[in-house]
Parts: C-alpha cells; structure tokens; sequence
C-alpha cells in the first residue's frame, strides 16, 4: 500500500524542551492511523508537524523531513498555504467561524478559487454561486450532516451542538478538497452518541483520505484505526497493525501503558 | 497512587479463583486415580465434594471475566489471561465431571482389582496424571514451553487407549461374564484419554496466554520424556485381565 506521509528522524524543539526525538514513521494511505501515548509524550506535536501548524508557535524549531507525496513539506520553497489545503485539521474543541453554516464550508473554496489552466498557465478564478452549492453539499453529506441541517444552512454554525459543530469542522475542512486529514483529540468535548458519529465518520473518509487521529481513548484507537503508534516522552515506542499493538504488544512499556498500568 | 487499583484487585481476585479452580480439578482426577490404586472407596465422597466446588468456581469465574472486560476493558496480557480463563474453566470443569464418573464407574473392590491387574490401563492413568499436572503446573507458572509439549504426551495416551479397547473387547469376546466389567474399564480409560484431550486445551490456551501466539498442536517436535509415575508406586506385574 501507497505510503502517505513518511517522516525522517524528526526532531521538535520548543526552546530548549526536546519534545520530538528523531520520530521515523510510515503513514499508509487510506487508512486510520491513531496516535497514542500520556499527556506530554508528543502526540499532537507531532501531527502539527505534518502540516507546519508548529510554524505559528514561537520557539519552535523543527529538524528532520516529513515527506508528503514525496515532497519535503519543510523546504524552503513549500508552499504552506497549500500544504494546509492537501493536509486539513480537525481540532479537540470544536471551532466553527461565527458565520452561517453555509457560509463556514464555503469559506475554504472561496479563499483558494478554482485551479484552471488557461493558455497553458495556471490561473484561479472565483467559483461560481453553483459551483459553491455543490461543493457545500456534498462536503456536508461527505461528513453525515446534510440531512440535519439542509433546511437551515443559513443559521449560524454556533447554533449546532457540539457533535454537529465537530462535523461542520470536517465538512469545512472536506471543502477544500485535502488528502491527508488530521484530528487532534476530535470527540474529548463530545458525548458518546456525537463520538460514536464522529468515529463512524472517521471509518467511512479513509475510502477518501488518509486519516490520523491523536486520541487520548485507548477504546477510540482501537475501535476505528488499523495502525496504532505508541509515543513516551517524545520517542516512538511502537508502532504496528492495532490488533497486534491492543492483544500483543512488542514492548513492555507499550503493554504497561495499553493496560493502564503506566500513565 | 498505583493506576487501576479496582482493576488490578479484580486481576488478582480472578487469580485467585483460577488457581483455586486448577488445584481443585487436579485434585479430583488425581483422587479417582488414587481411589482405584488404593482400593480407598471413601475417597468417593472428596471427589464428590470437590466436583461440587469445581462447578460453583467455573460458575463464578465465568460471570467475573464478564464483569472484568464489560467494566475494565483488558487489553494485551490481561485480555489474554481472561480468555484463557473463560476456556480453560470449561475443560477444568471436565476434570471434575471426569473424575466423578470415574469414581462411580469402578465402585466394587473387584473392579479395582481388575484395574490394577491391567497394565495398559495402569500405565495410561500414570500419563494423563502426569500430563494434568503438568498442564495446571504451565498454567500457574506461566511455562509455555511446558504447555507447548503436552499433546506430543497426548498421542502416547490416544495410542494406549486404542490398544486398551481391543485388549479389552478380545476379554469380552472370549467370555461374556467379563462384559459388565469390561464395559467400565472402557468407560474409565475413555474418560481418561478424554481428560488428556482437556489438558492439552489448557497448555494451547497457556500458551497464547504467555506468548500472545496461537499454538498448532499438528507441529509437534518429536517423543518426549514421560515423568515417573507418583501414583502406582509398586505396579502388579500380571498384565492380564484377572476378573477371579
């Protein structure tokens, strides 16, 4: 299978704090991939690094390669604004913009326009109004929420619950058409019905996109993900298929921690 | 604070009761095995005693690995110690049963004496003695190696049990005043071949237990050493089948 994501020896610094310690890693394309490991191990540090979120944060430096469809993302000449387009981000809290719910799905397709080559240049036009409408919709029934809010697209996202506004979120991210999505921690402000929509959800996009999910529910991981990567105090400890990680882990500390006996 | 302390007490309570459950059903396969070398008919009312218990410790060892995954969710070797355990109480219960209707069967001192004569029979009960001790001795030590190597000892106990039914059955067939007690010793060295058969179950569950992988008992590596016998300590040198 297509590898996704490849990262080198990568190494995240905040200050003097060594935070990531040369973490090497193979993420599959089309497939869930989950991130755990106890507060402060690096998770969500790592999976910032995958689409330069760690870029806005002061002190952090960053050293070692991520390769998205074999390009270095951290090269100089990287374009981040489109390798946060290709690579789109769920949060932990819900974050809709105070705007309706059309309106926060178009925002994306509107602010990149539509790529189009015009006398063999690449140029970016507006979508038109149909255009948008198609892509609202389908970003909206592609994240399970069309049908609850068809009738009121005009309202404001805030308006949603917690597990609606999660899923506005993805459709938001959905909307730009991303190939990579990453959730950090996307059901810990949600109740079990909302997490157990999300997570279906999470199943369904990786026919579409590749998934990776930092969750700090061990149940979660090995609900919805095929690979599990275990981190401790910024260094990969394993990382395999997760039936293998949850009924037969390699090392110890990987056993102490899926067990609750570390952590 | 140590983490999961209702978890790990429920772990260790469980424990408890598995080796409780083991010790008890070697007890009473050993007992009926005892009774007949001893000709001690009083031993009956142990073995009954212990059945009894070996029924209600599968009853609730069975409904506290279900307490224990639907309230803690046990991953890794946890998860694997409650699946052995939901198994291995099926054939520990079978220990039991086994050495009941063993106890039953031979119930005359007659009987016995026929048994005793008879060194196939002798010889088996010594095997599947030793391979339940060994098979609860894996399981409270955690030796996989040892649970590995169990059904290589049960082919010895399947090819005595073949050679024991036609021995047996030629006795009956020469004359028929020996059928009834023909049938029992039939009876007794089937339960025993199938108690062997449950105590290669429980080196299979072991051994994932310790190991996390399956054991496939068709790849066996070859003869293995058989223990002393601790039961028939002075075996009768005739081997033939005197019901005088």
């Amino acid at each position: 299978m297509t590898i996704a994501i490849h990262t080198e020896d990568l190494h995240v610094y905040f200050d003097k704090n060594h935070a990531l310690k040369g973490v090497s890693m193979d993420i599959r394309m089309n497939e869930v991939t989950a991130i755990i490991g106890p507060s402060g191990c690096g998770k969500s540090t790592f999976i910032r690094c995958i689409n330069r979120m760690n870029d806005l944060i002061p002190g952090c430096s960053v050293k070692g390669k991520v390769m998205v469809d074999g390009e270095d993302i951290n090269d100089d000449d990287a374009d981040v604004v489109d390798v946060r387009r290709r690579i789109g981000m769920v949060f932990q809290k819900p974050n809709p913009f105070p705007k309706s719910i059309y309106e926060n799905v178009a925002y994306g397709p509107r602010l990149h326009g539509v790529a189009e080559m015009v006398d063999g240049k690449l140029k970016r036009r507006k979508h038109t109004k149909a255009e948008l409408d198609e892509i609202v919709e389908h970003s909206l029934r592609r994240a399970a929420l069309w049908e609850e809010v068809k009738d009121r697209l005009d309202k404001s996202g805030t308006s949603l619950s917690g597990g609606q506004q999660q899923r506005l979120c993805i459709a938001r991210t959905l909307a730009v058409n991303p190939e990579i999505i990453l959730f950090d921690e996307p059901c810990s402000a949600l109740d079990p019905i909302a997490t157990a929509k999300i997570e279906d959800l999470l199943v369904d996009l990786k026919k579409d996109y590749t998934v990776v999910i930092v969750t700090h529910s061990m149940q979660q991981a090995a609900r919805i993900s095929d690979k599990t990567a275990f981190f401790y105090l910024g260094d990969l400890i394993e990382m395999g298929d997760t039936k293998q990680i949850f009924e037969k882990p390699q090392k110890e500390l990987t056993e102490q921690y899926i067990t609750g006996r570390m952590g | 604070m140590v983490p999961r302390t209702t978890f790990n007490r429920e772990m260790e309570e469980l424990s408890k009761e598995i080796t409780e459950m083991a010790n008890a059903s070697k007890t009473a396969f050993e007992r009926s095995v005892q009774m007949i070398a001893d000709m001690d008919f009083s031993l009956r009312e142990e073995i009954r005693a212990l059945d009894k218990r070996i029924y209600e410790l599968n009853e609730e060892i069975d409904k506290h690995c279900l307490d224990i995954i639907a309230l803690h969710s046990p991953v890794a070797g946890d998860l694997r110690l409650i699946s052995a355990c939901l198994k291995m109480v099926e054939d520990l219960n079978r220990f039991g049963r086994y050495a009941t209707d063993i106890a039953e069967l031979i119930d005359d001192f007659e009987e016995g004496k026929a048994f005793k004569r008879f060194e196939s029979l002798r010889t088996m009960s010594c095997l599947v003695v030793g391979i339940v001790d060994d098979a609860v001795y894996s399981f409270l030590q955690r030796d996989a190696i040892k649970a590995s190597h169990l059904h290589e000892r049960d082919d010895a106990v399947d090819a005595l049990y073949d050679t024991i039914f036609r021995e047996i059955l030629t006795y009956m067939m020469e004359d028929p005043r020996k059928i009834t007690v023909g049938i029992d010793l039939i009876l007794v060295a089937r339960y025993m071949e199938r108690v062997a058969d449950h105590a290669c179950n429980i080196g299979e569950y072991v051994y994932h237990m310790v190991t996390g992988e399956r054991l496939d008992p068709k790849l066996r590596t070859g003869n293995v050493e058989q223990p002393a016998c601790r039961i028939f300590e002075h075996p009768d040198p005739r081997t033939e089948l005197d019901l005088k």
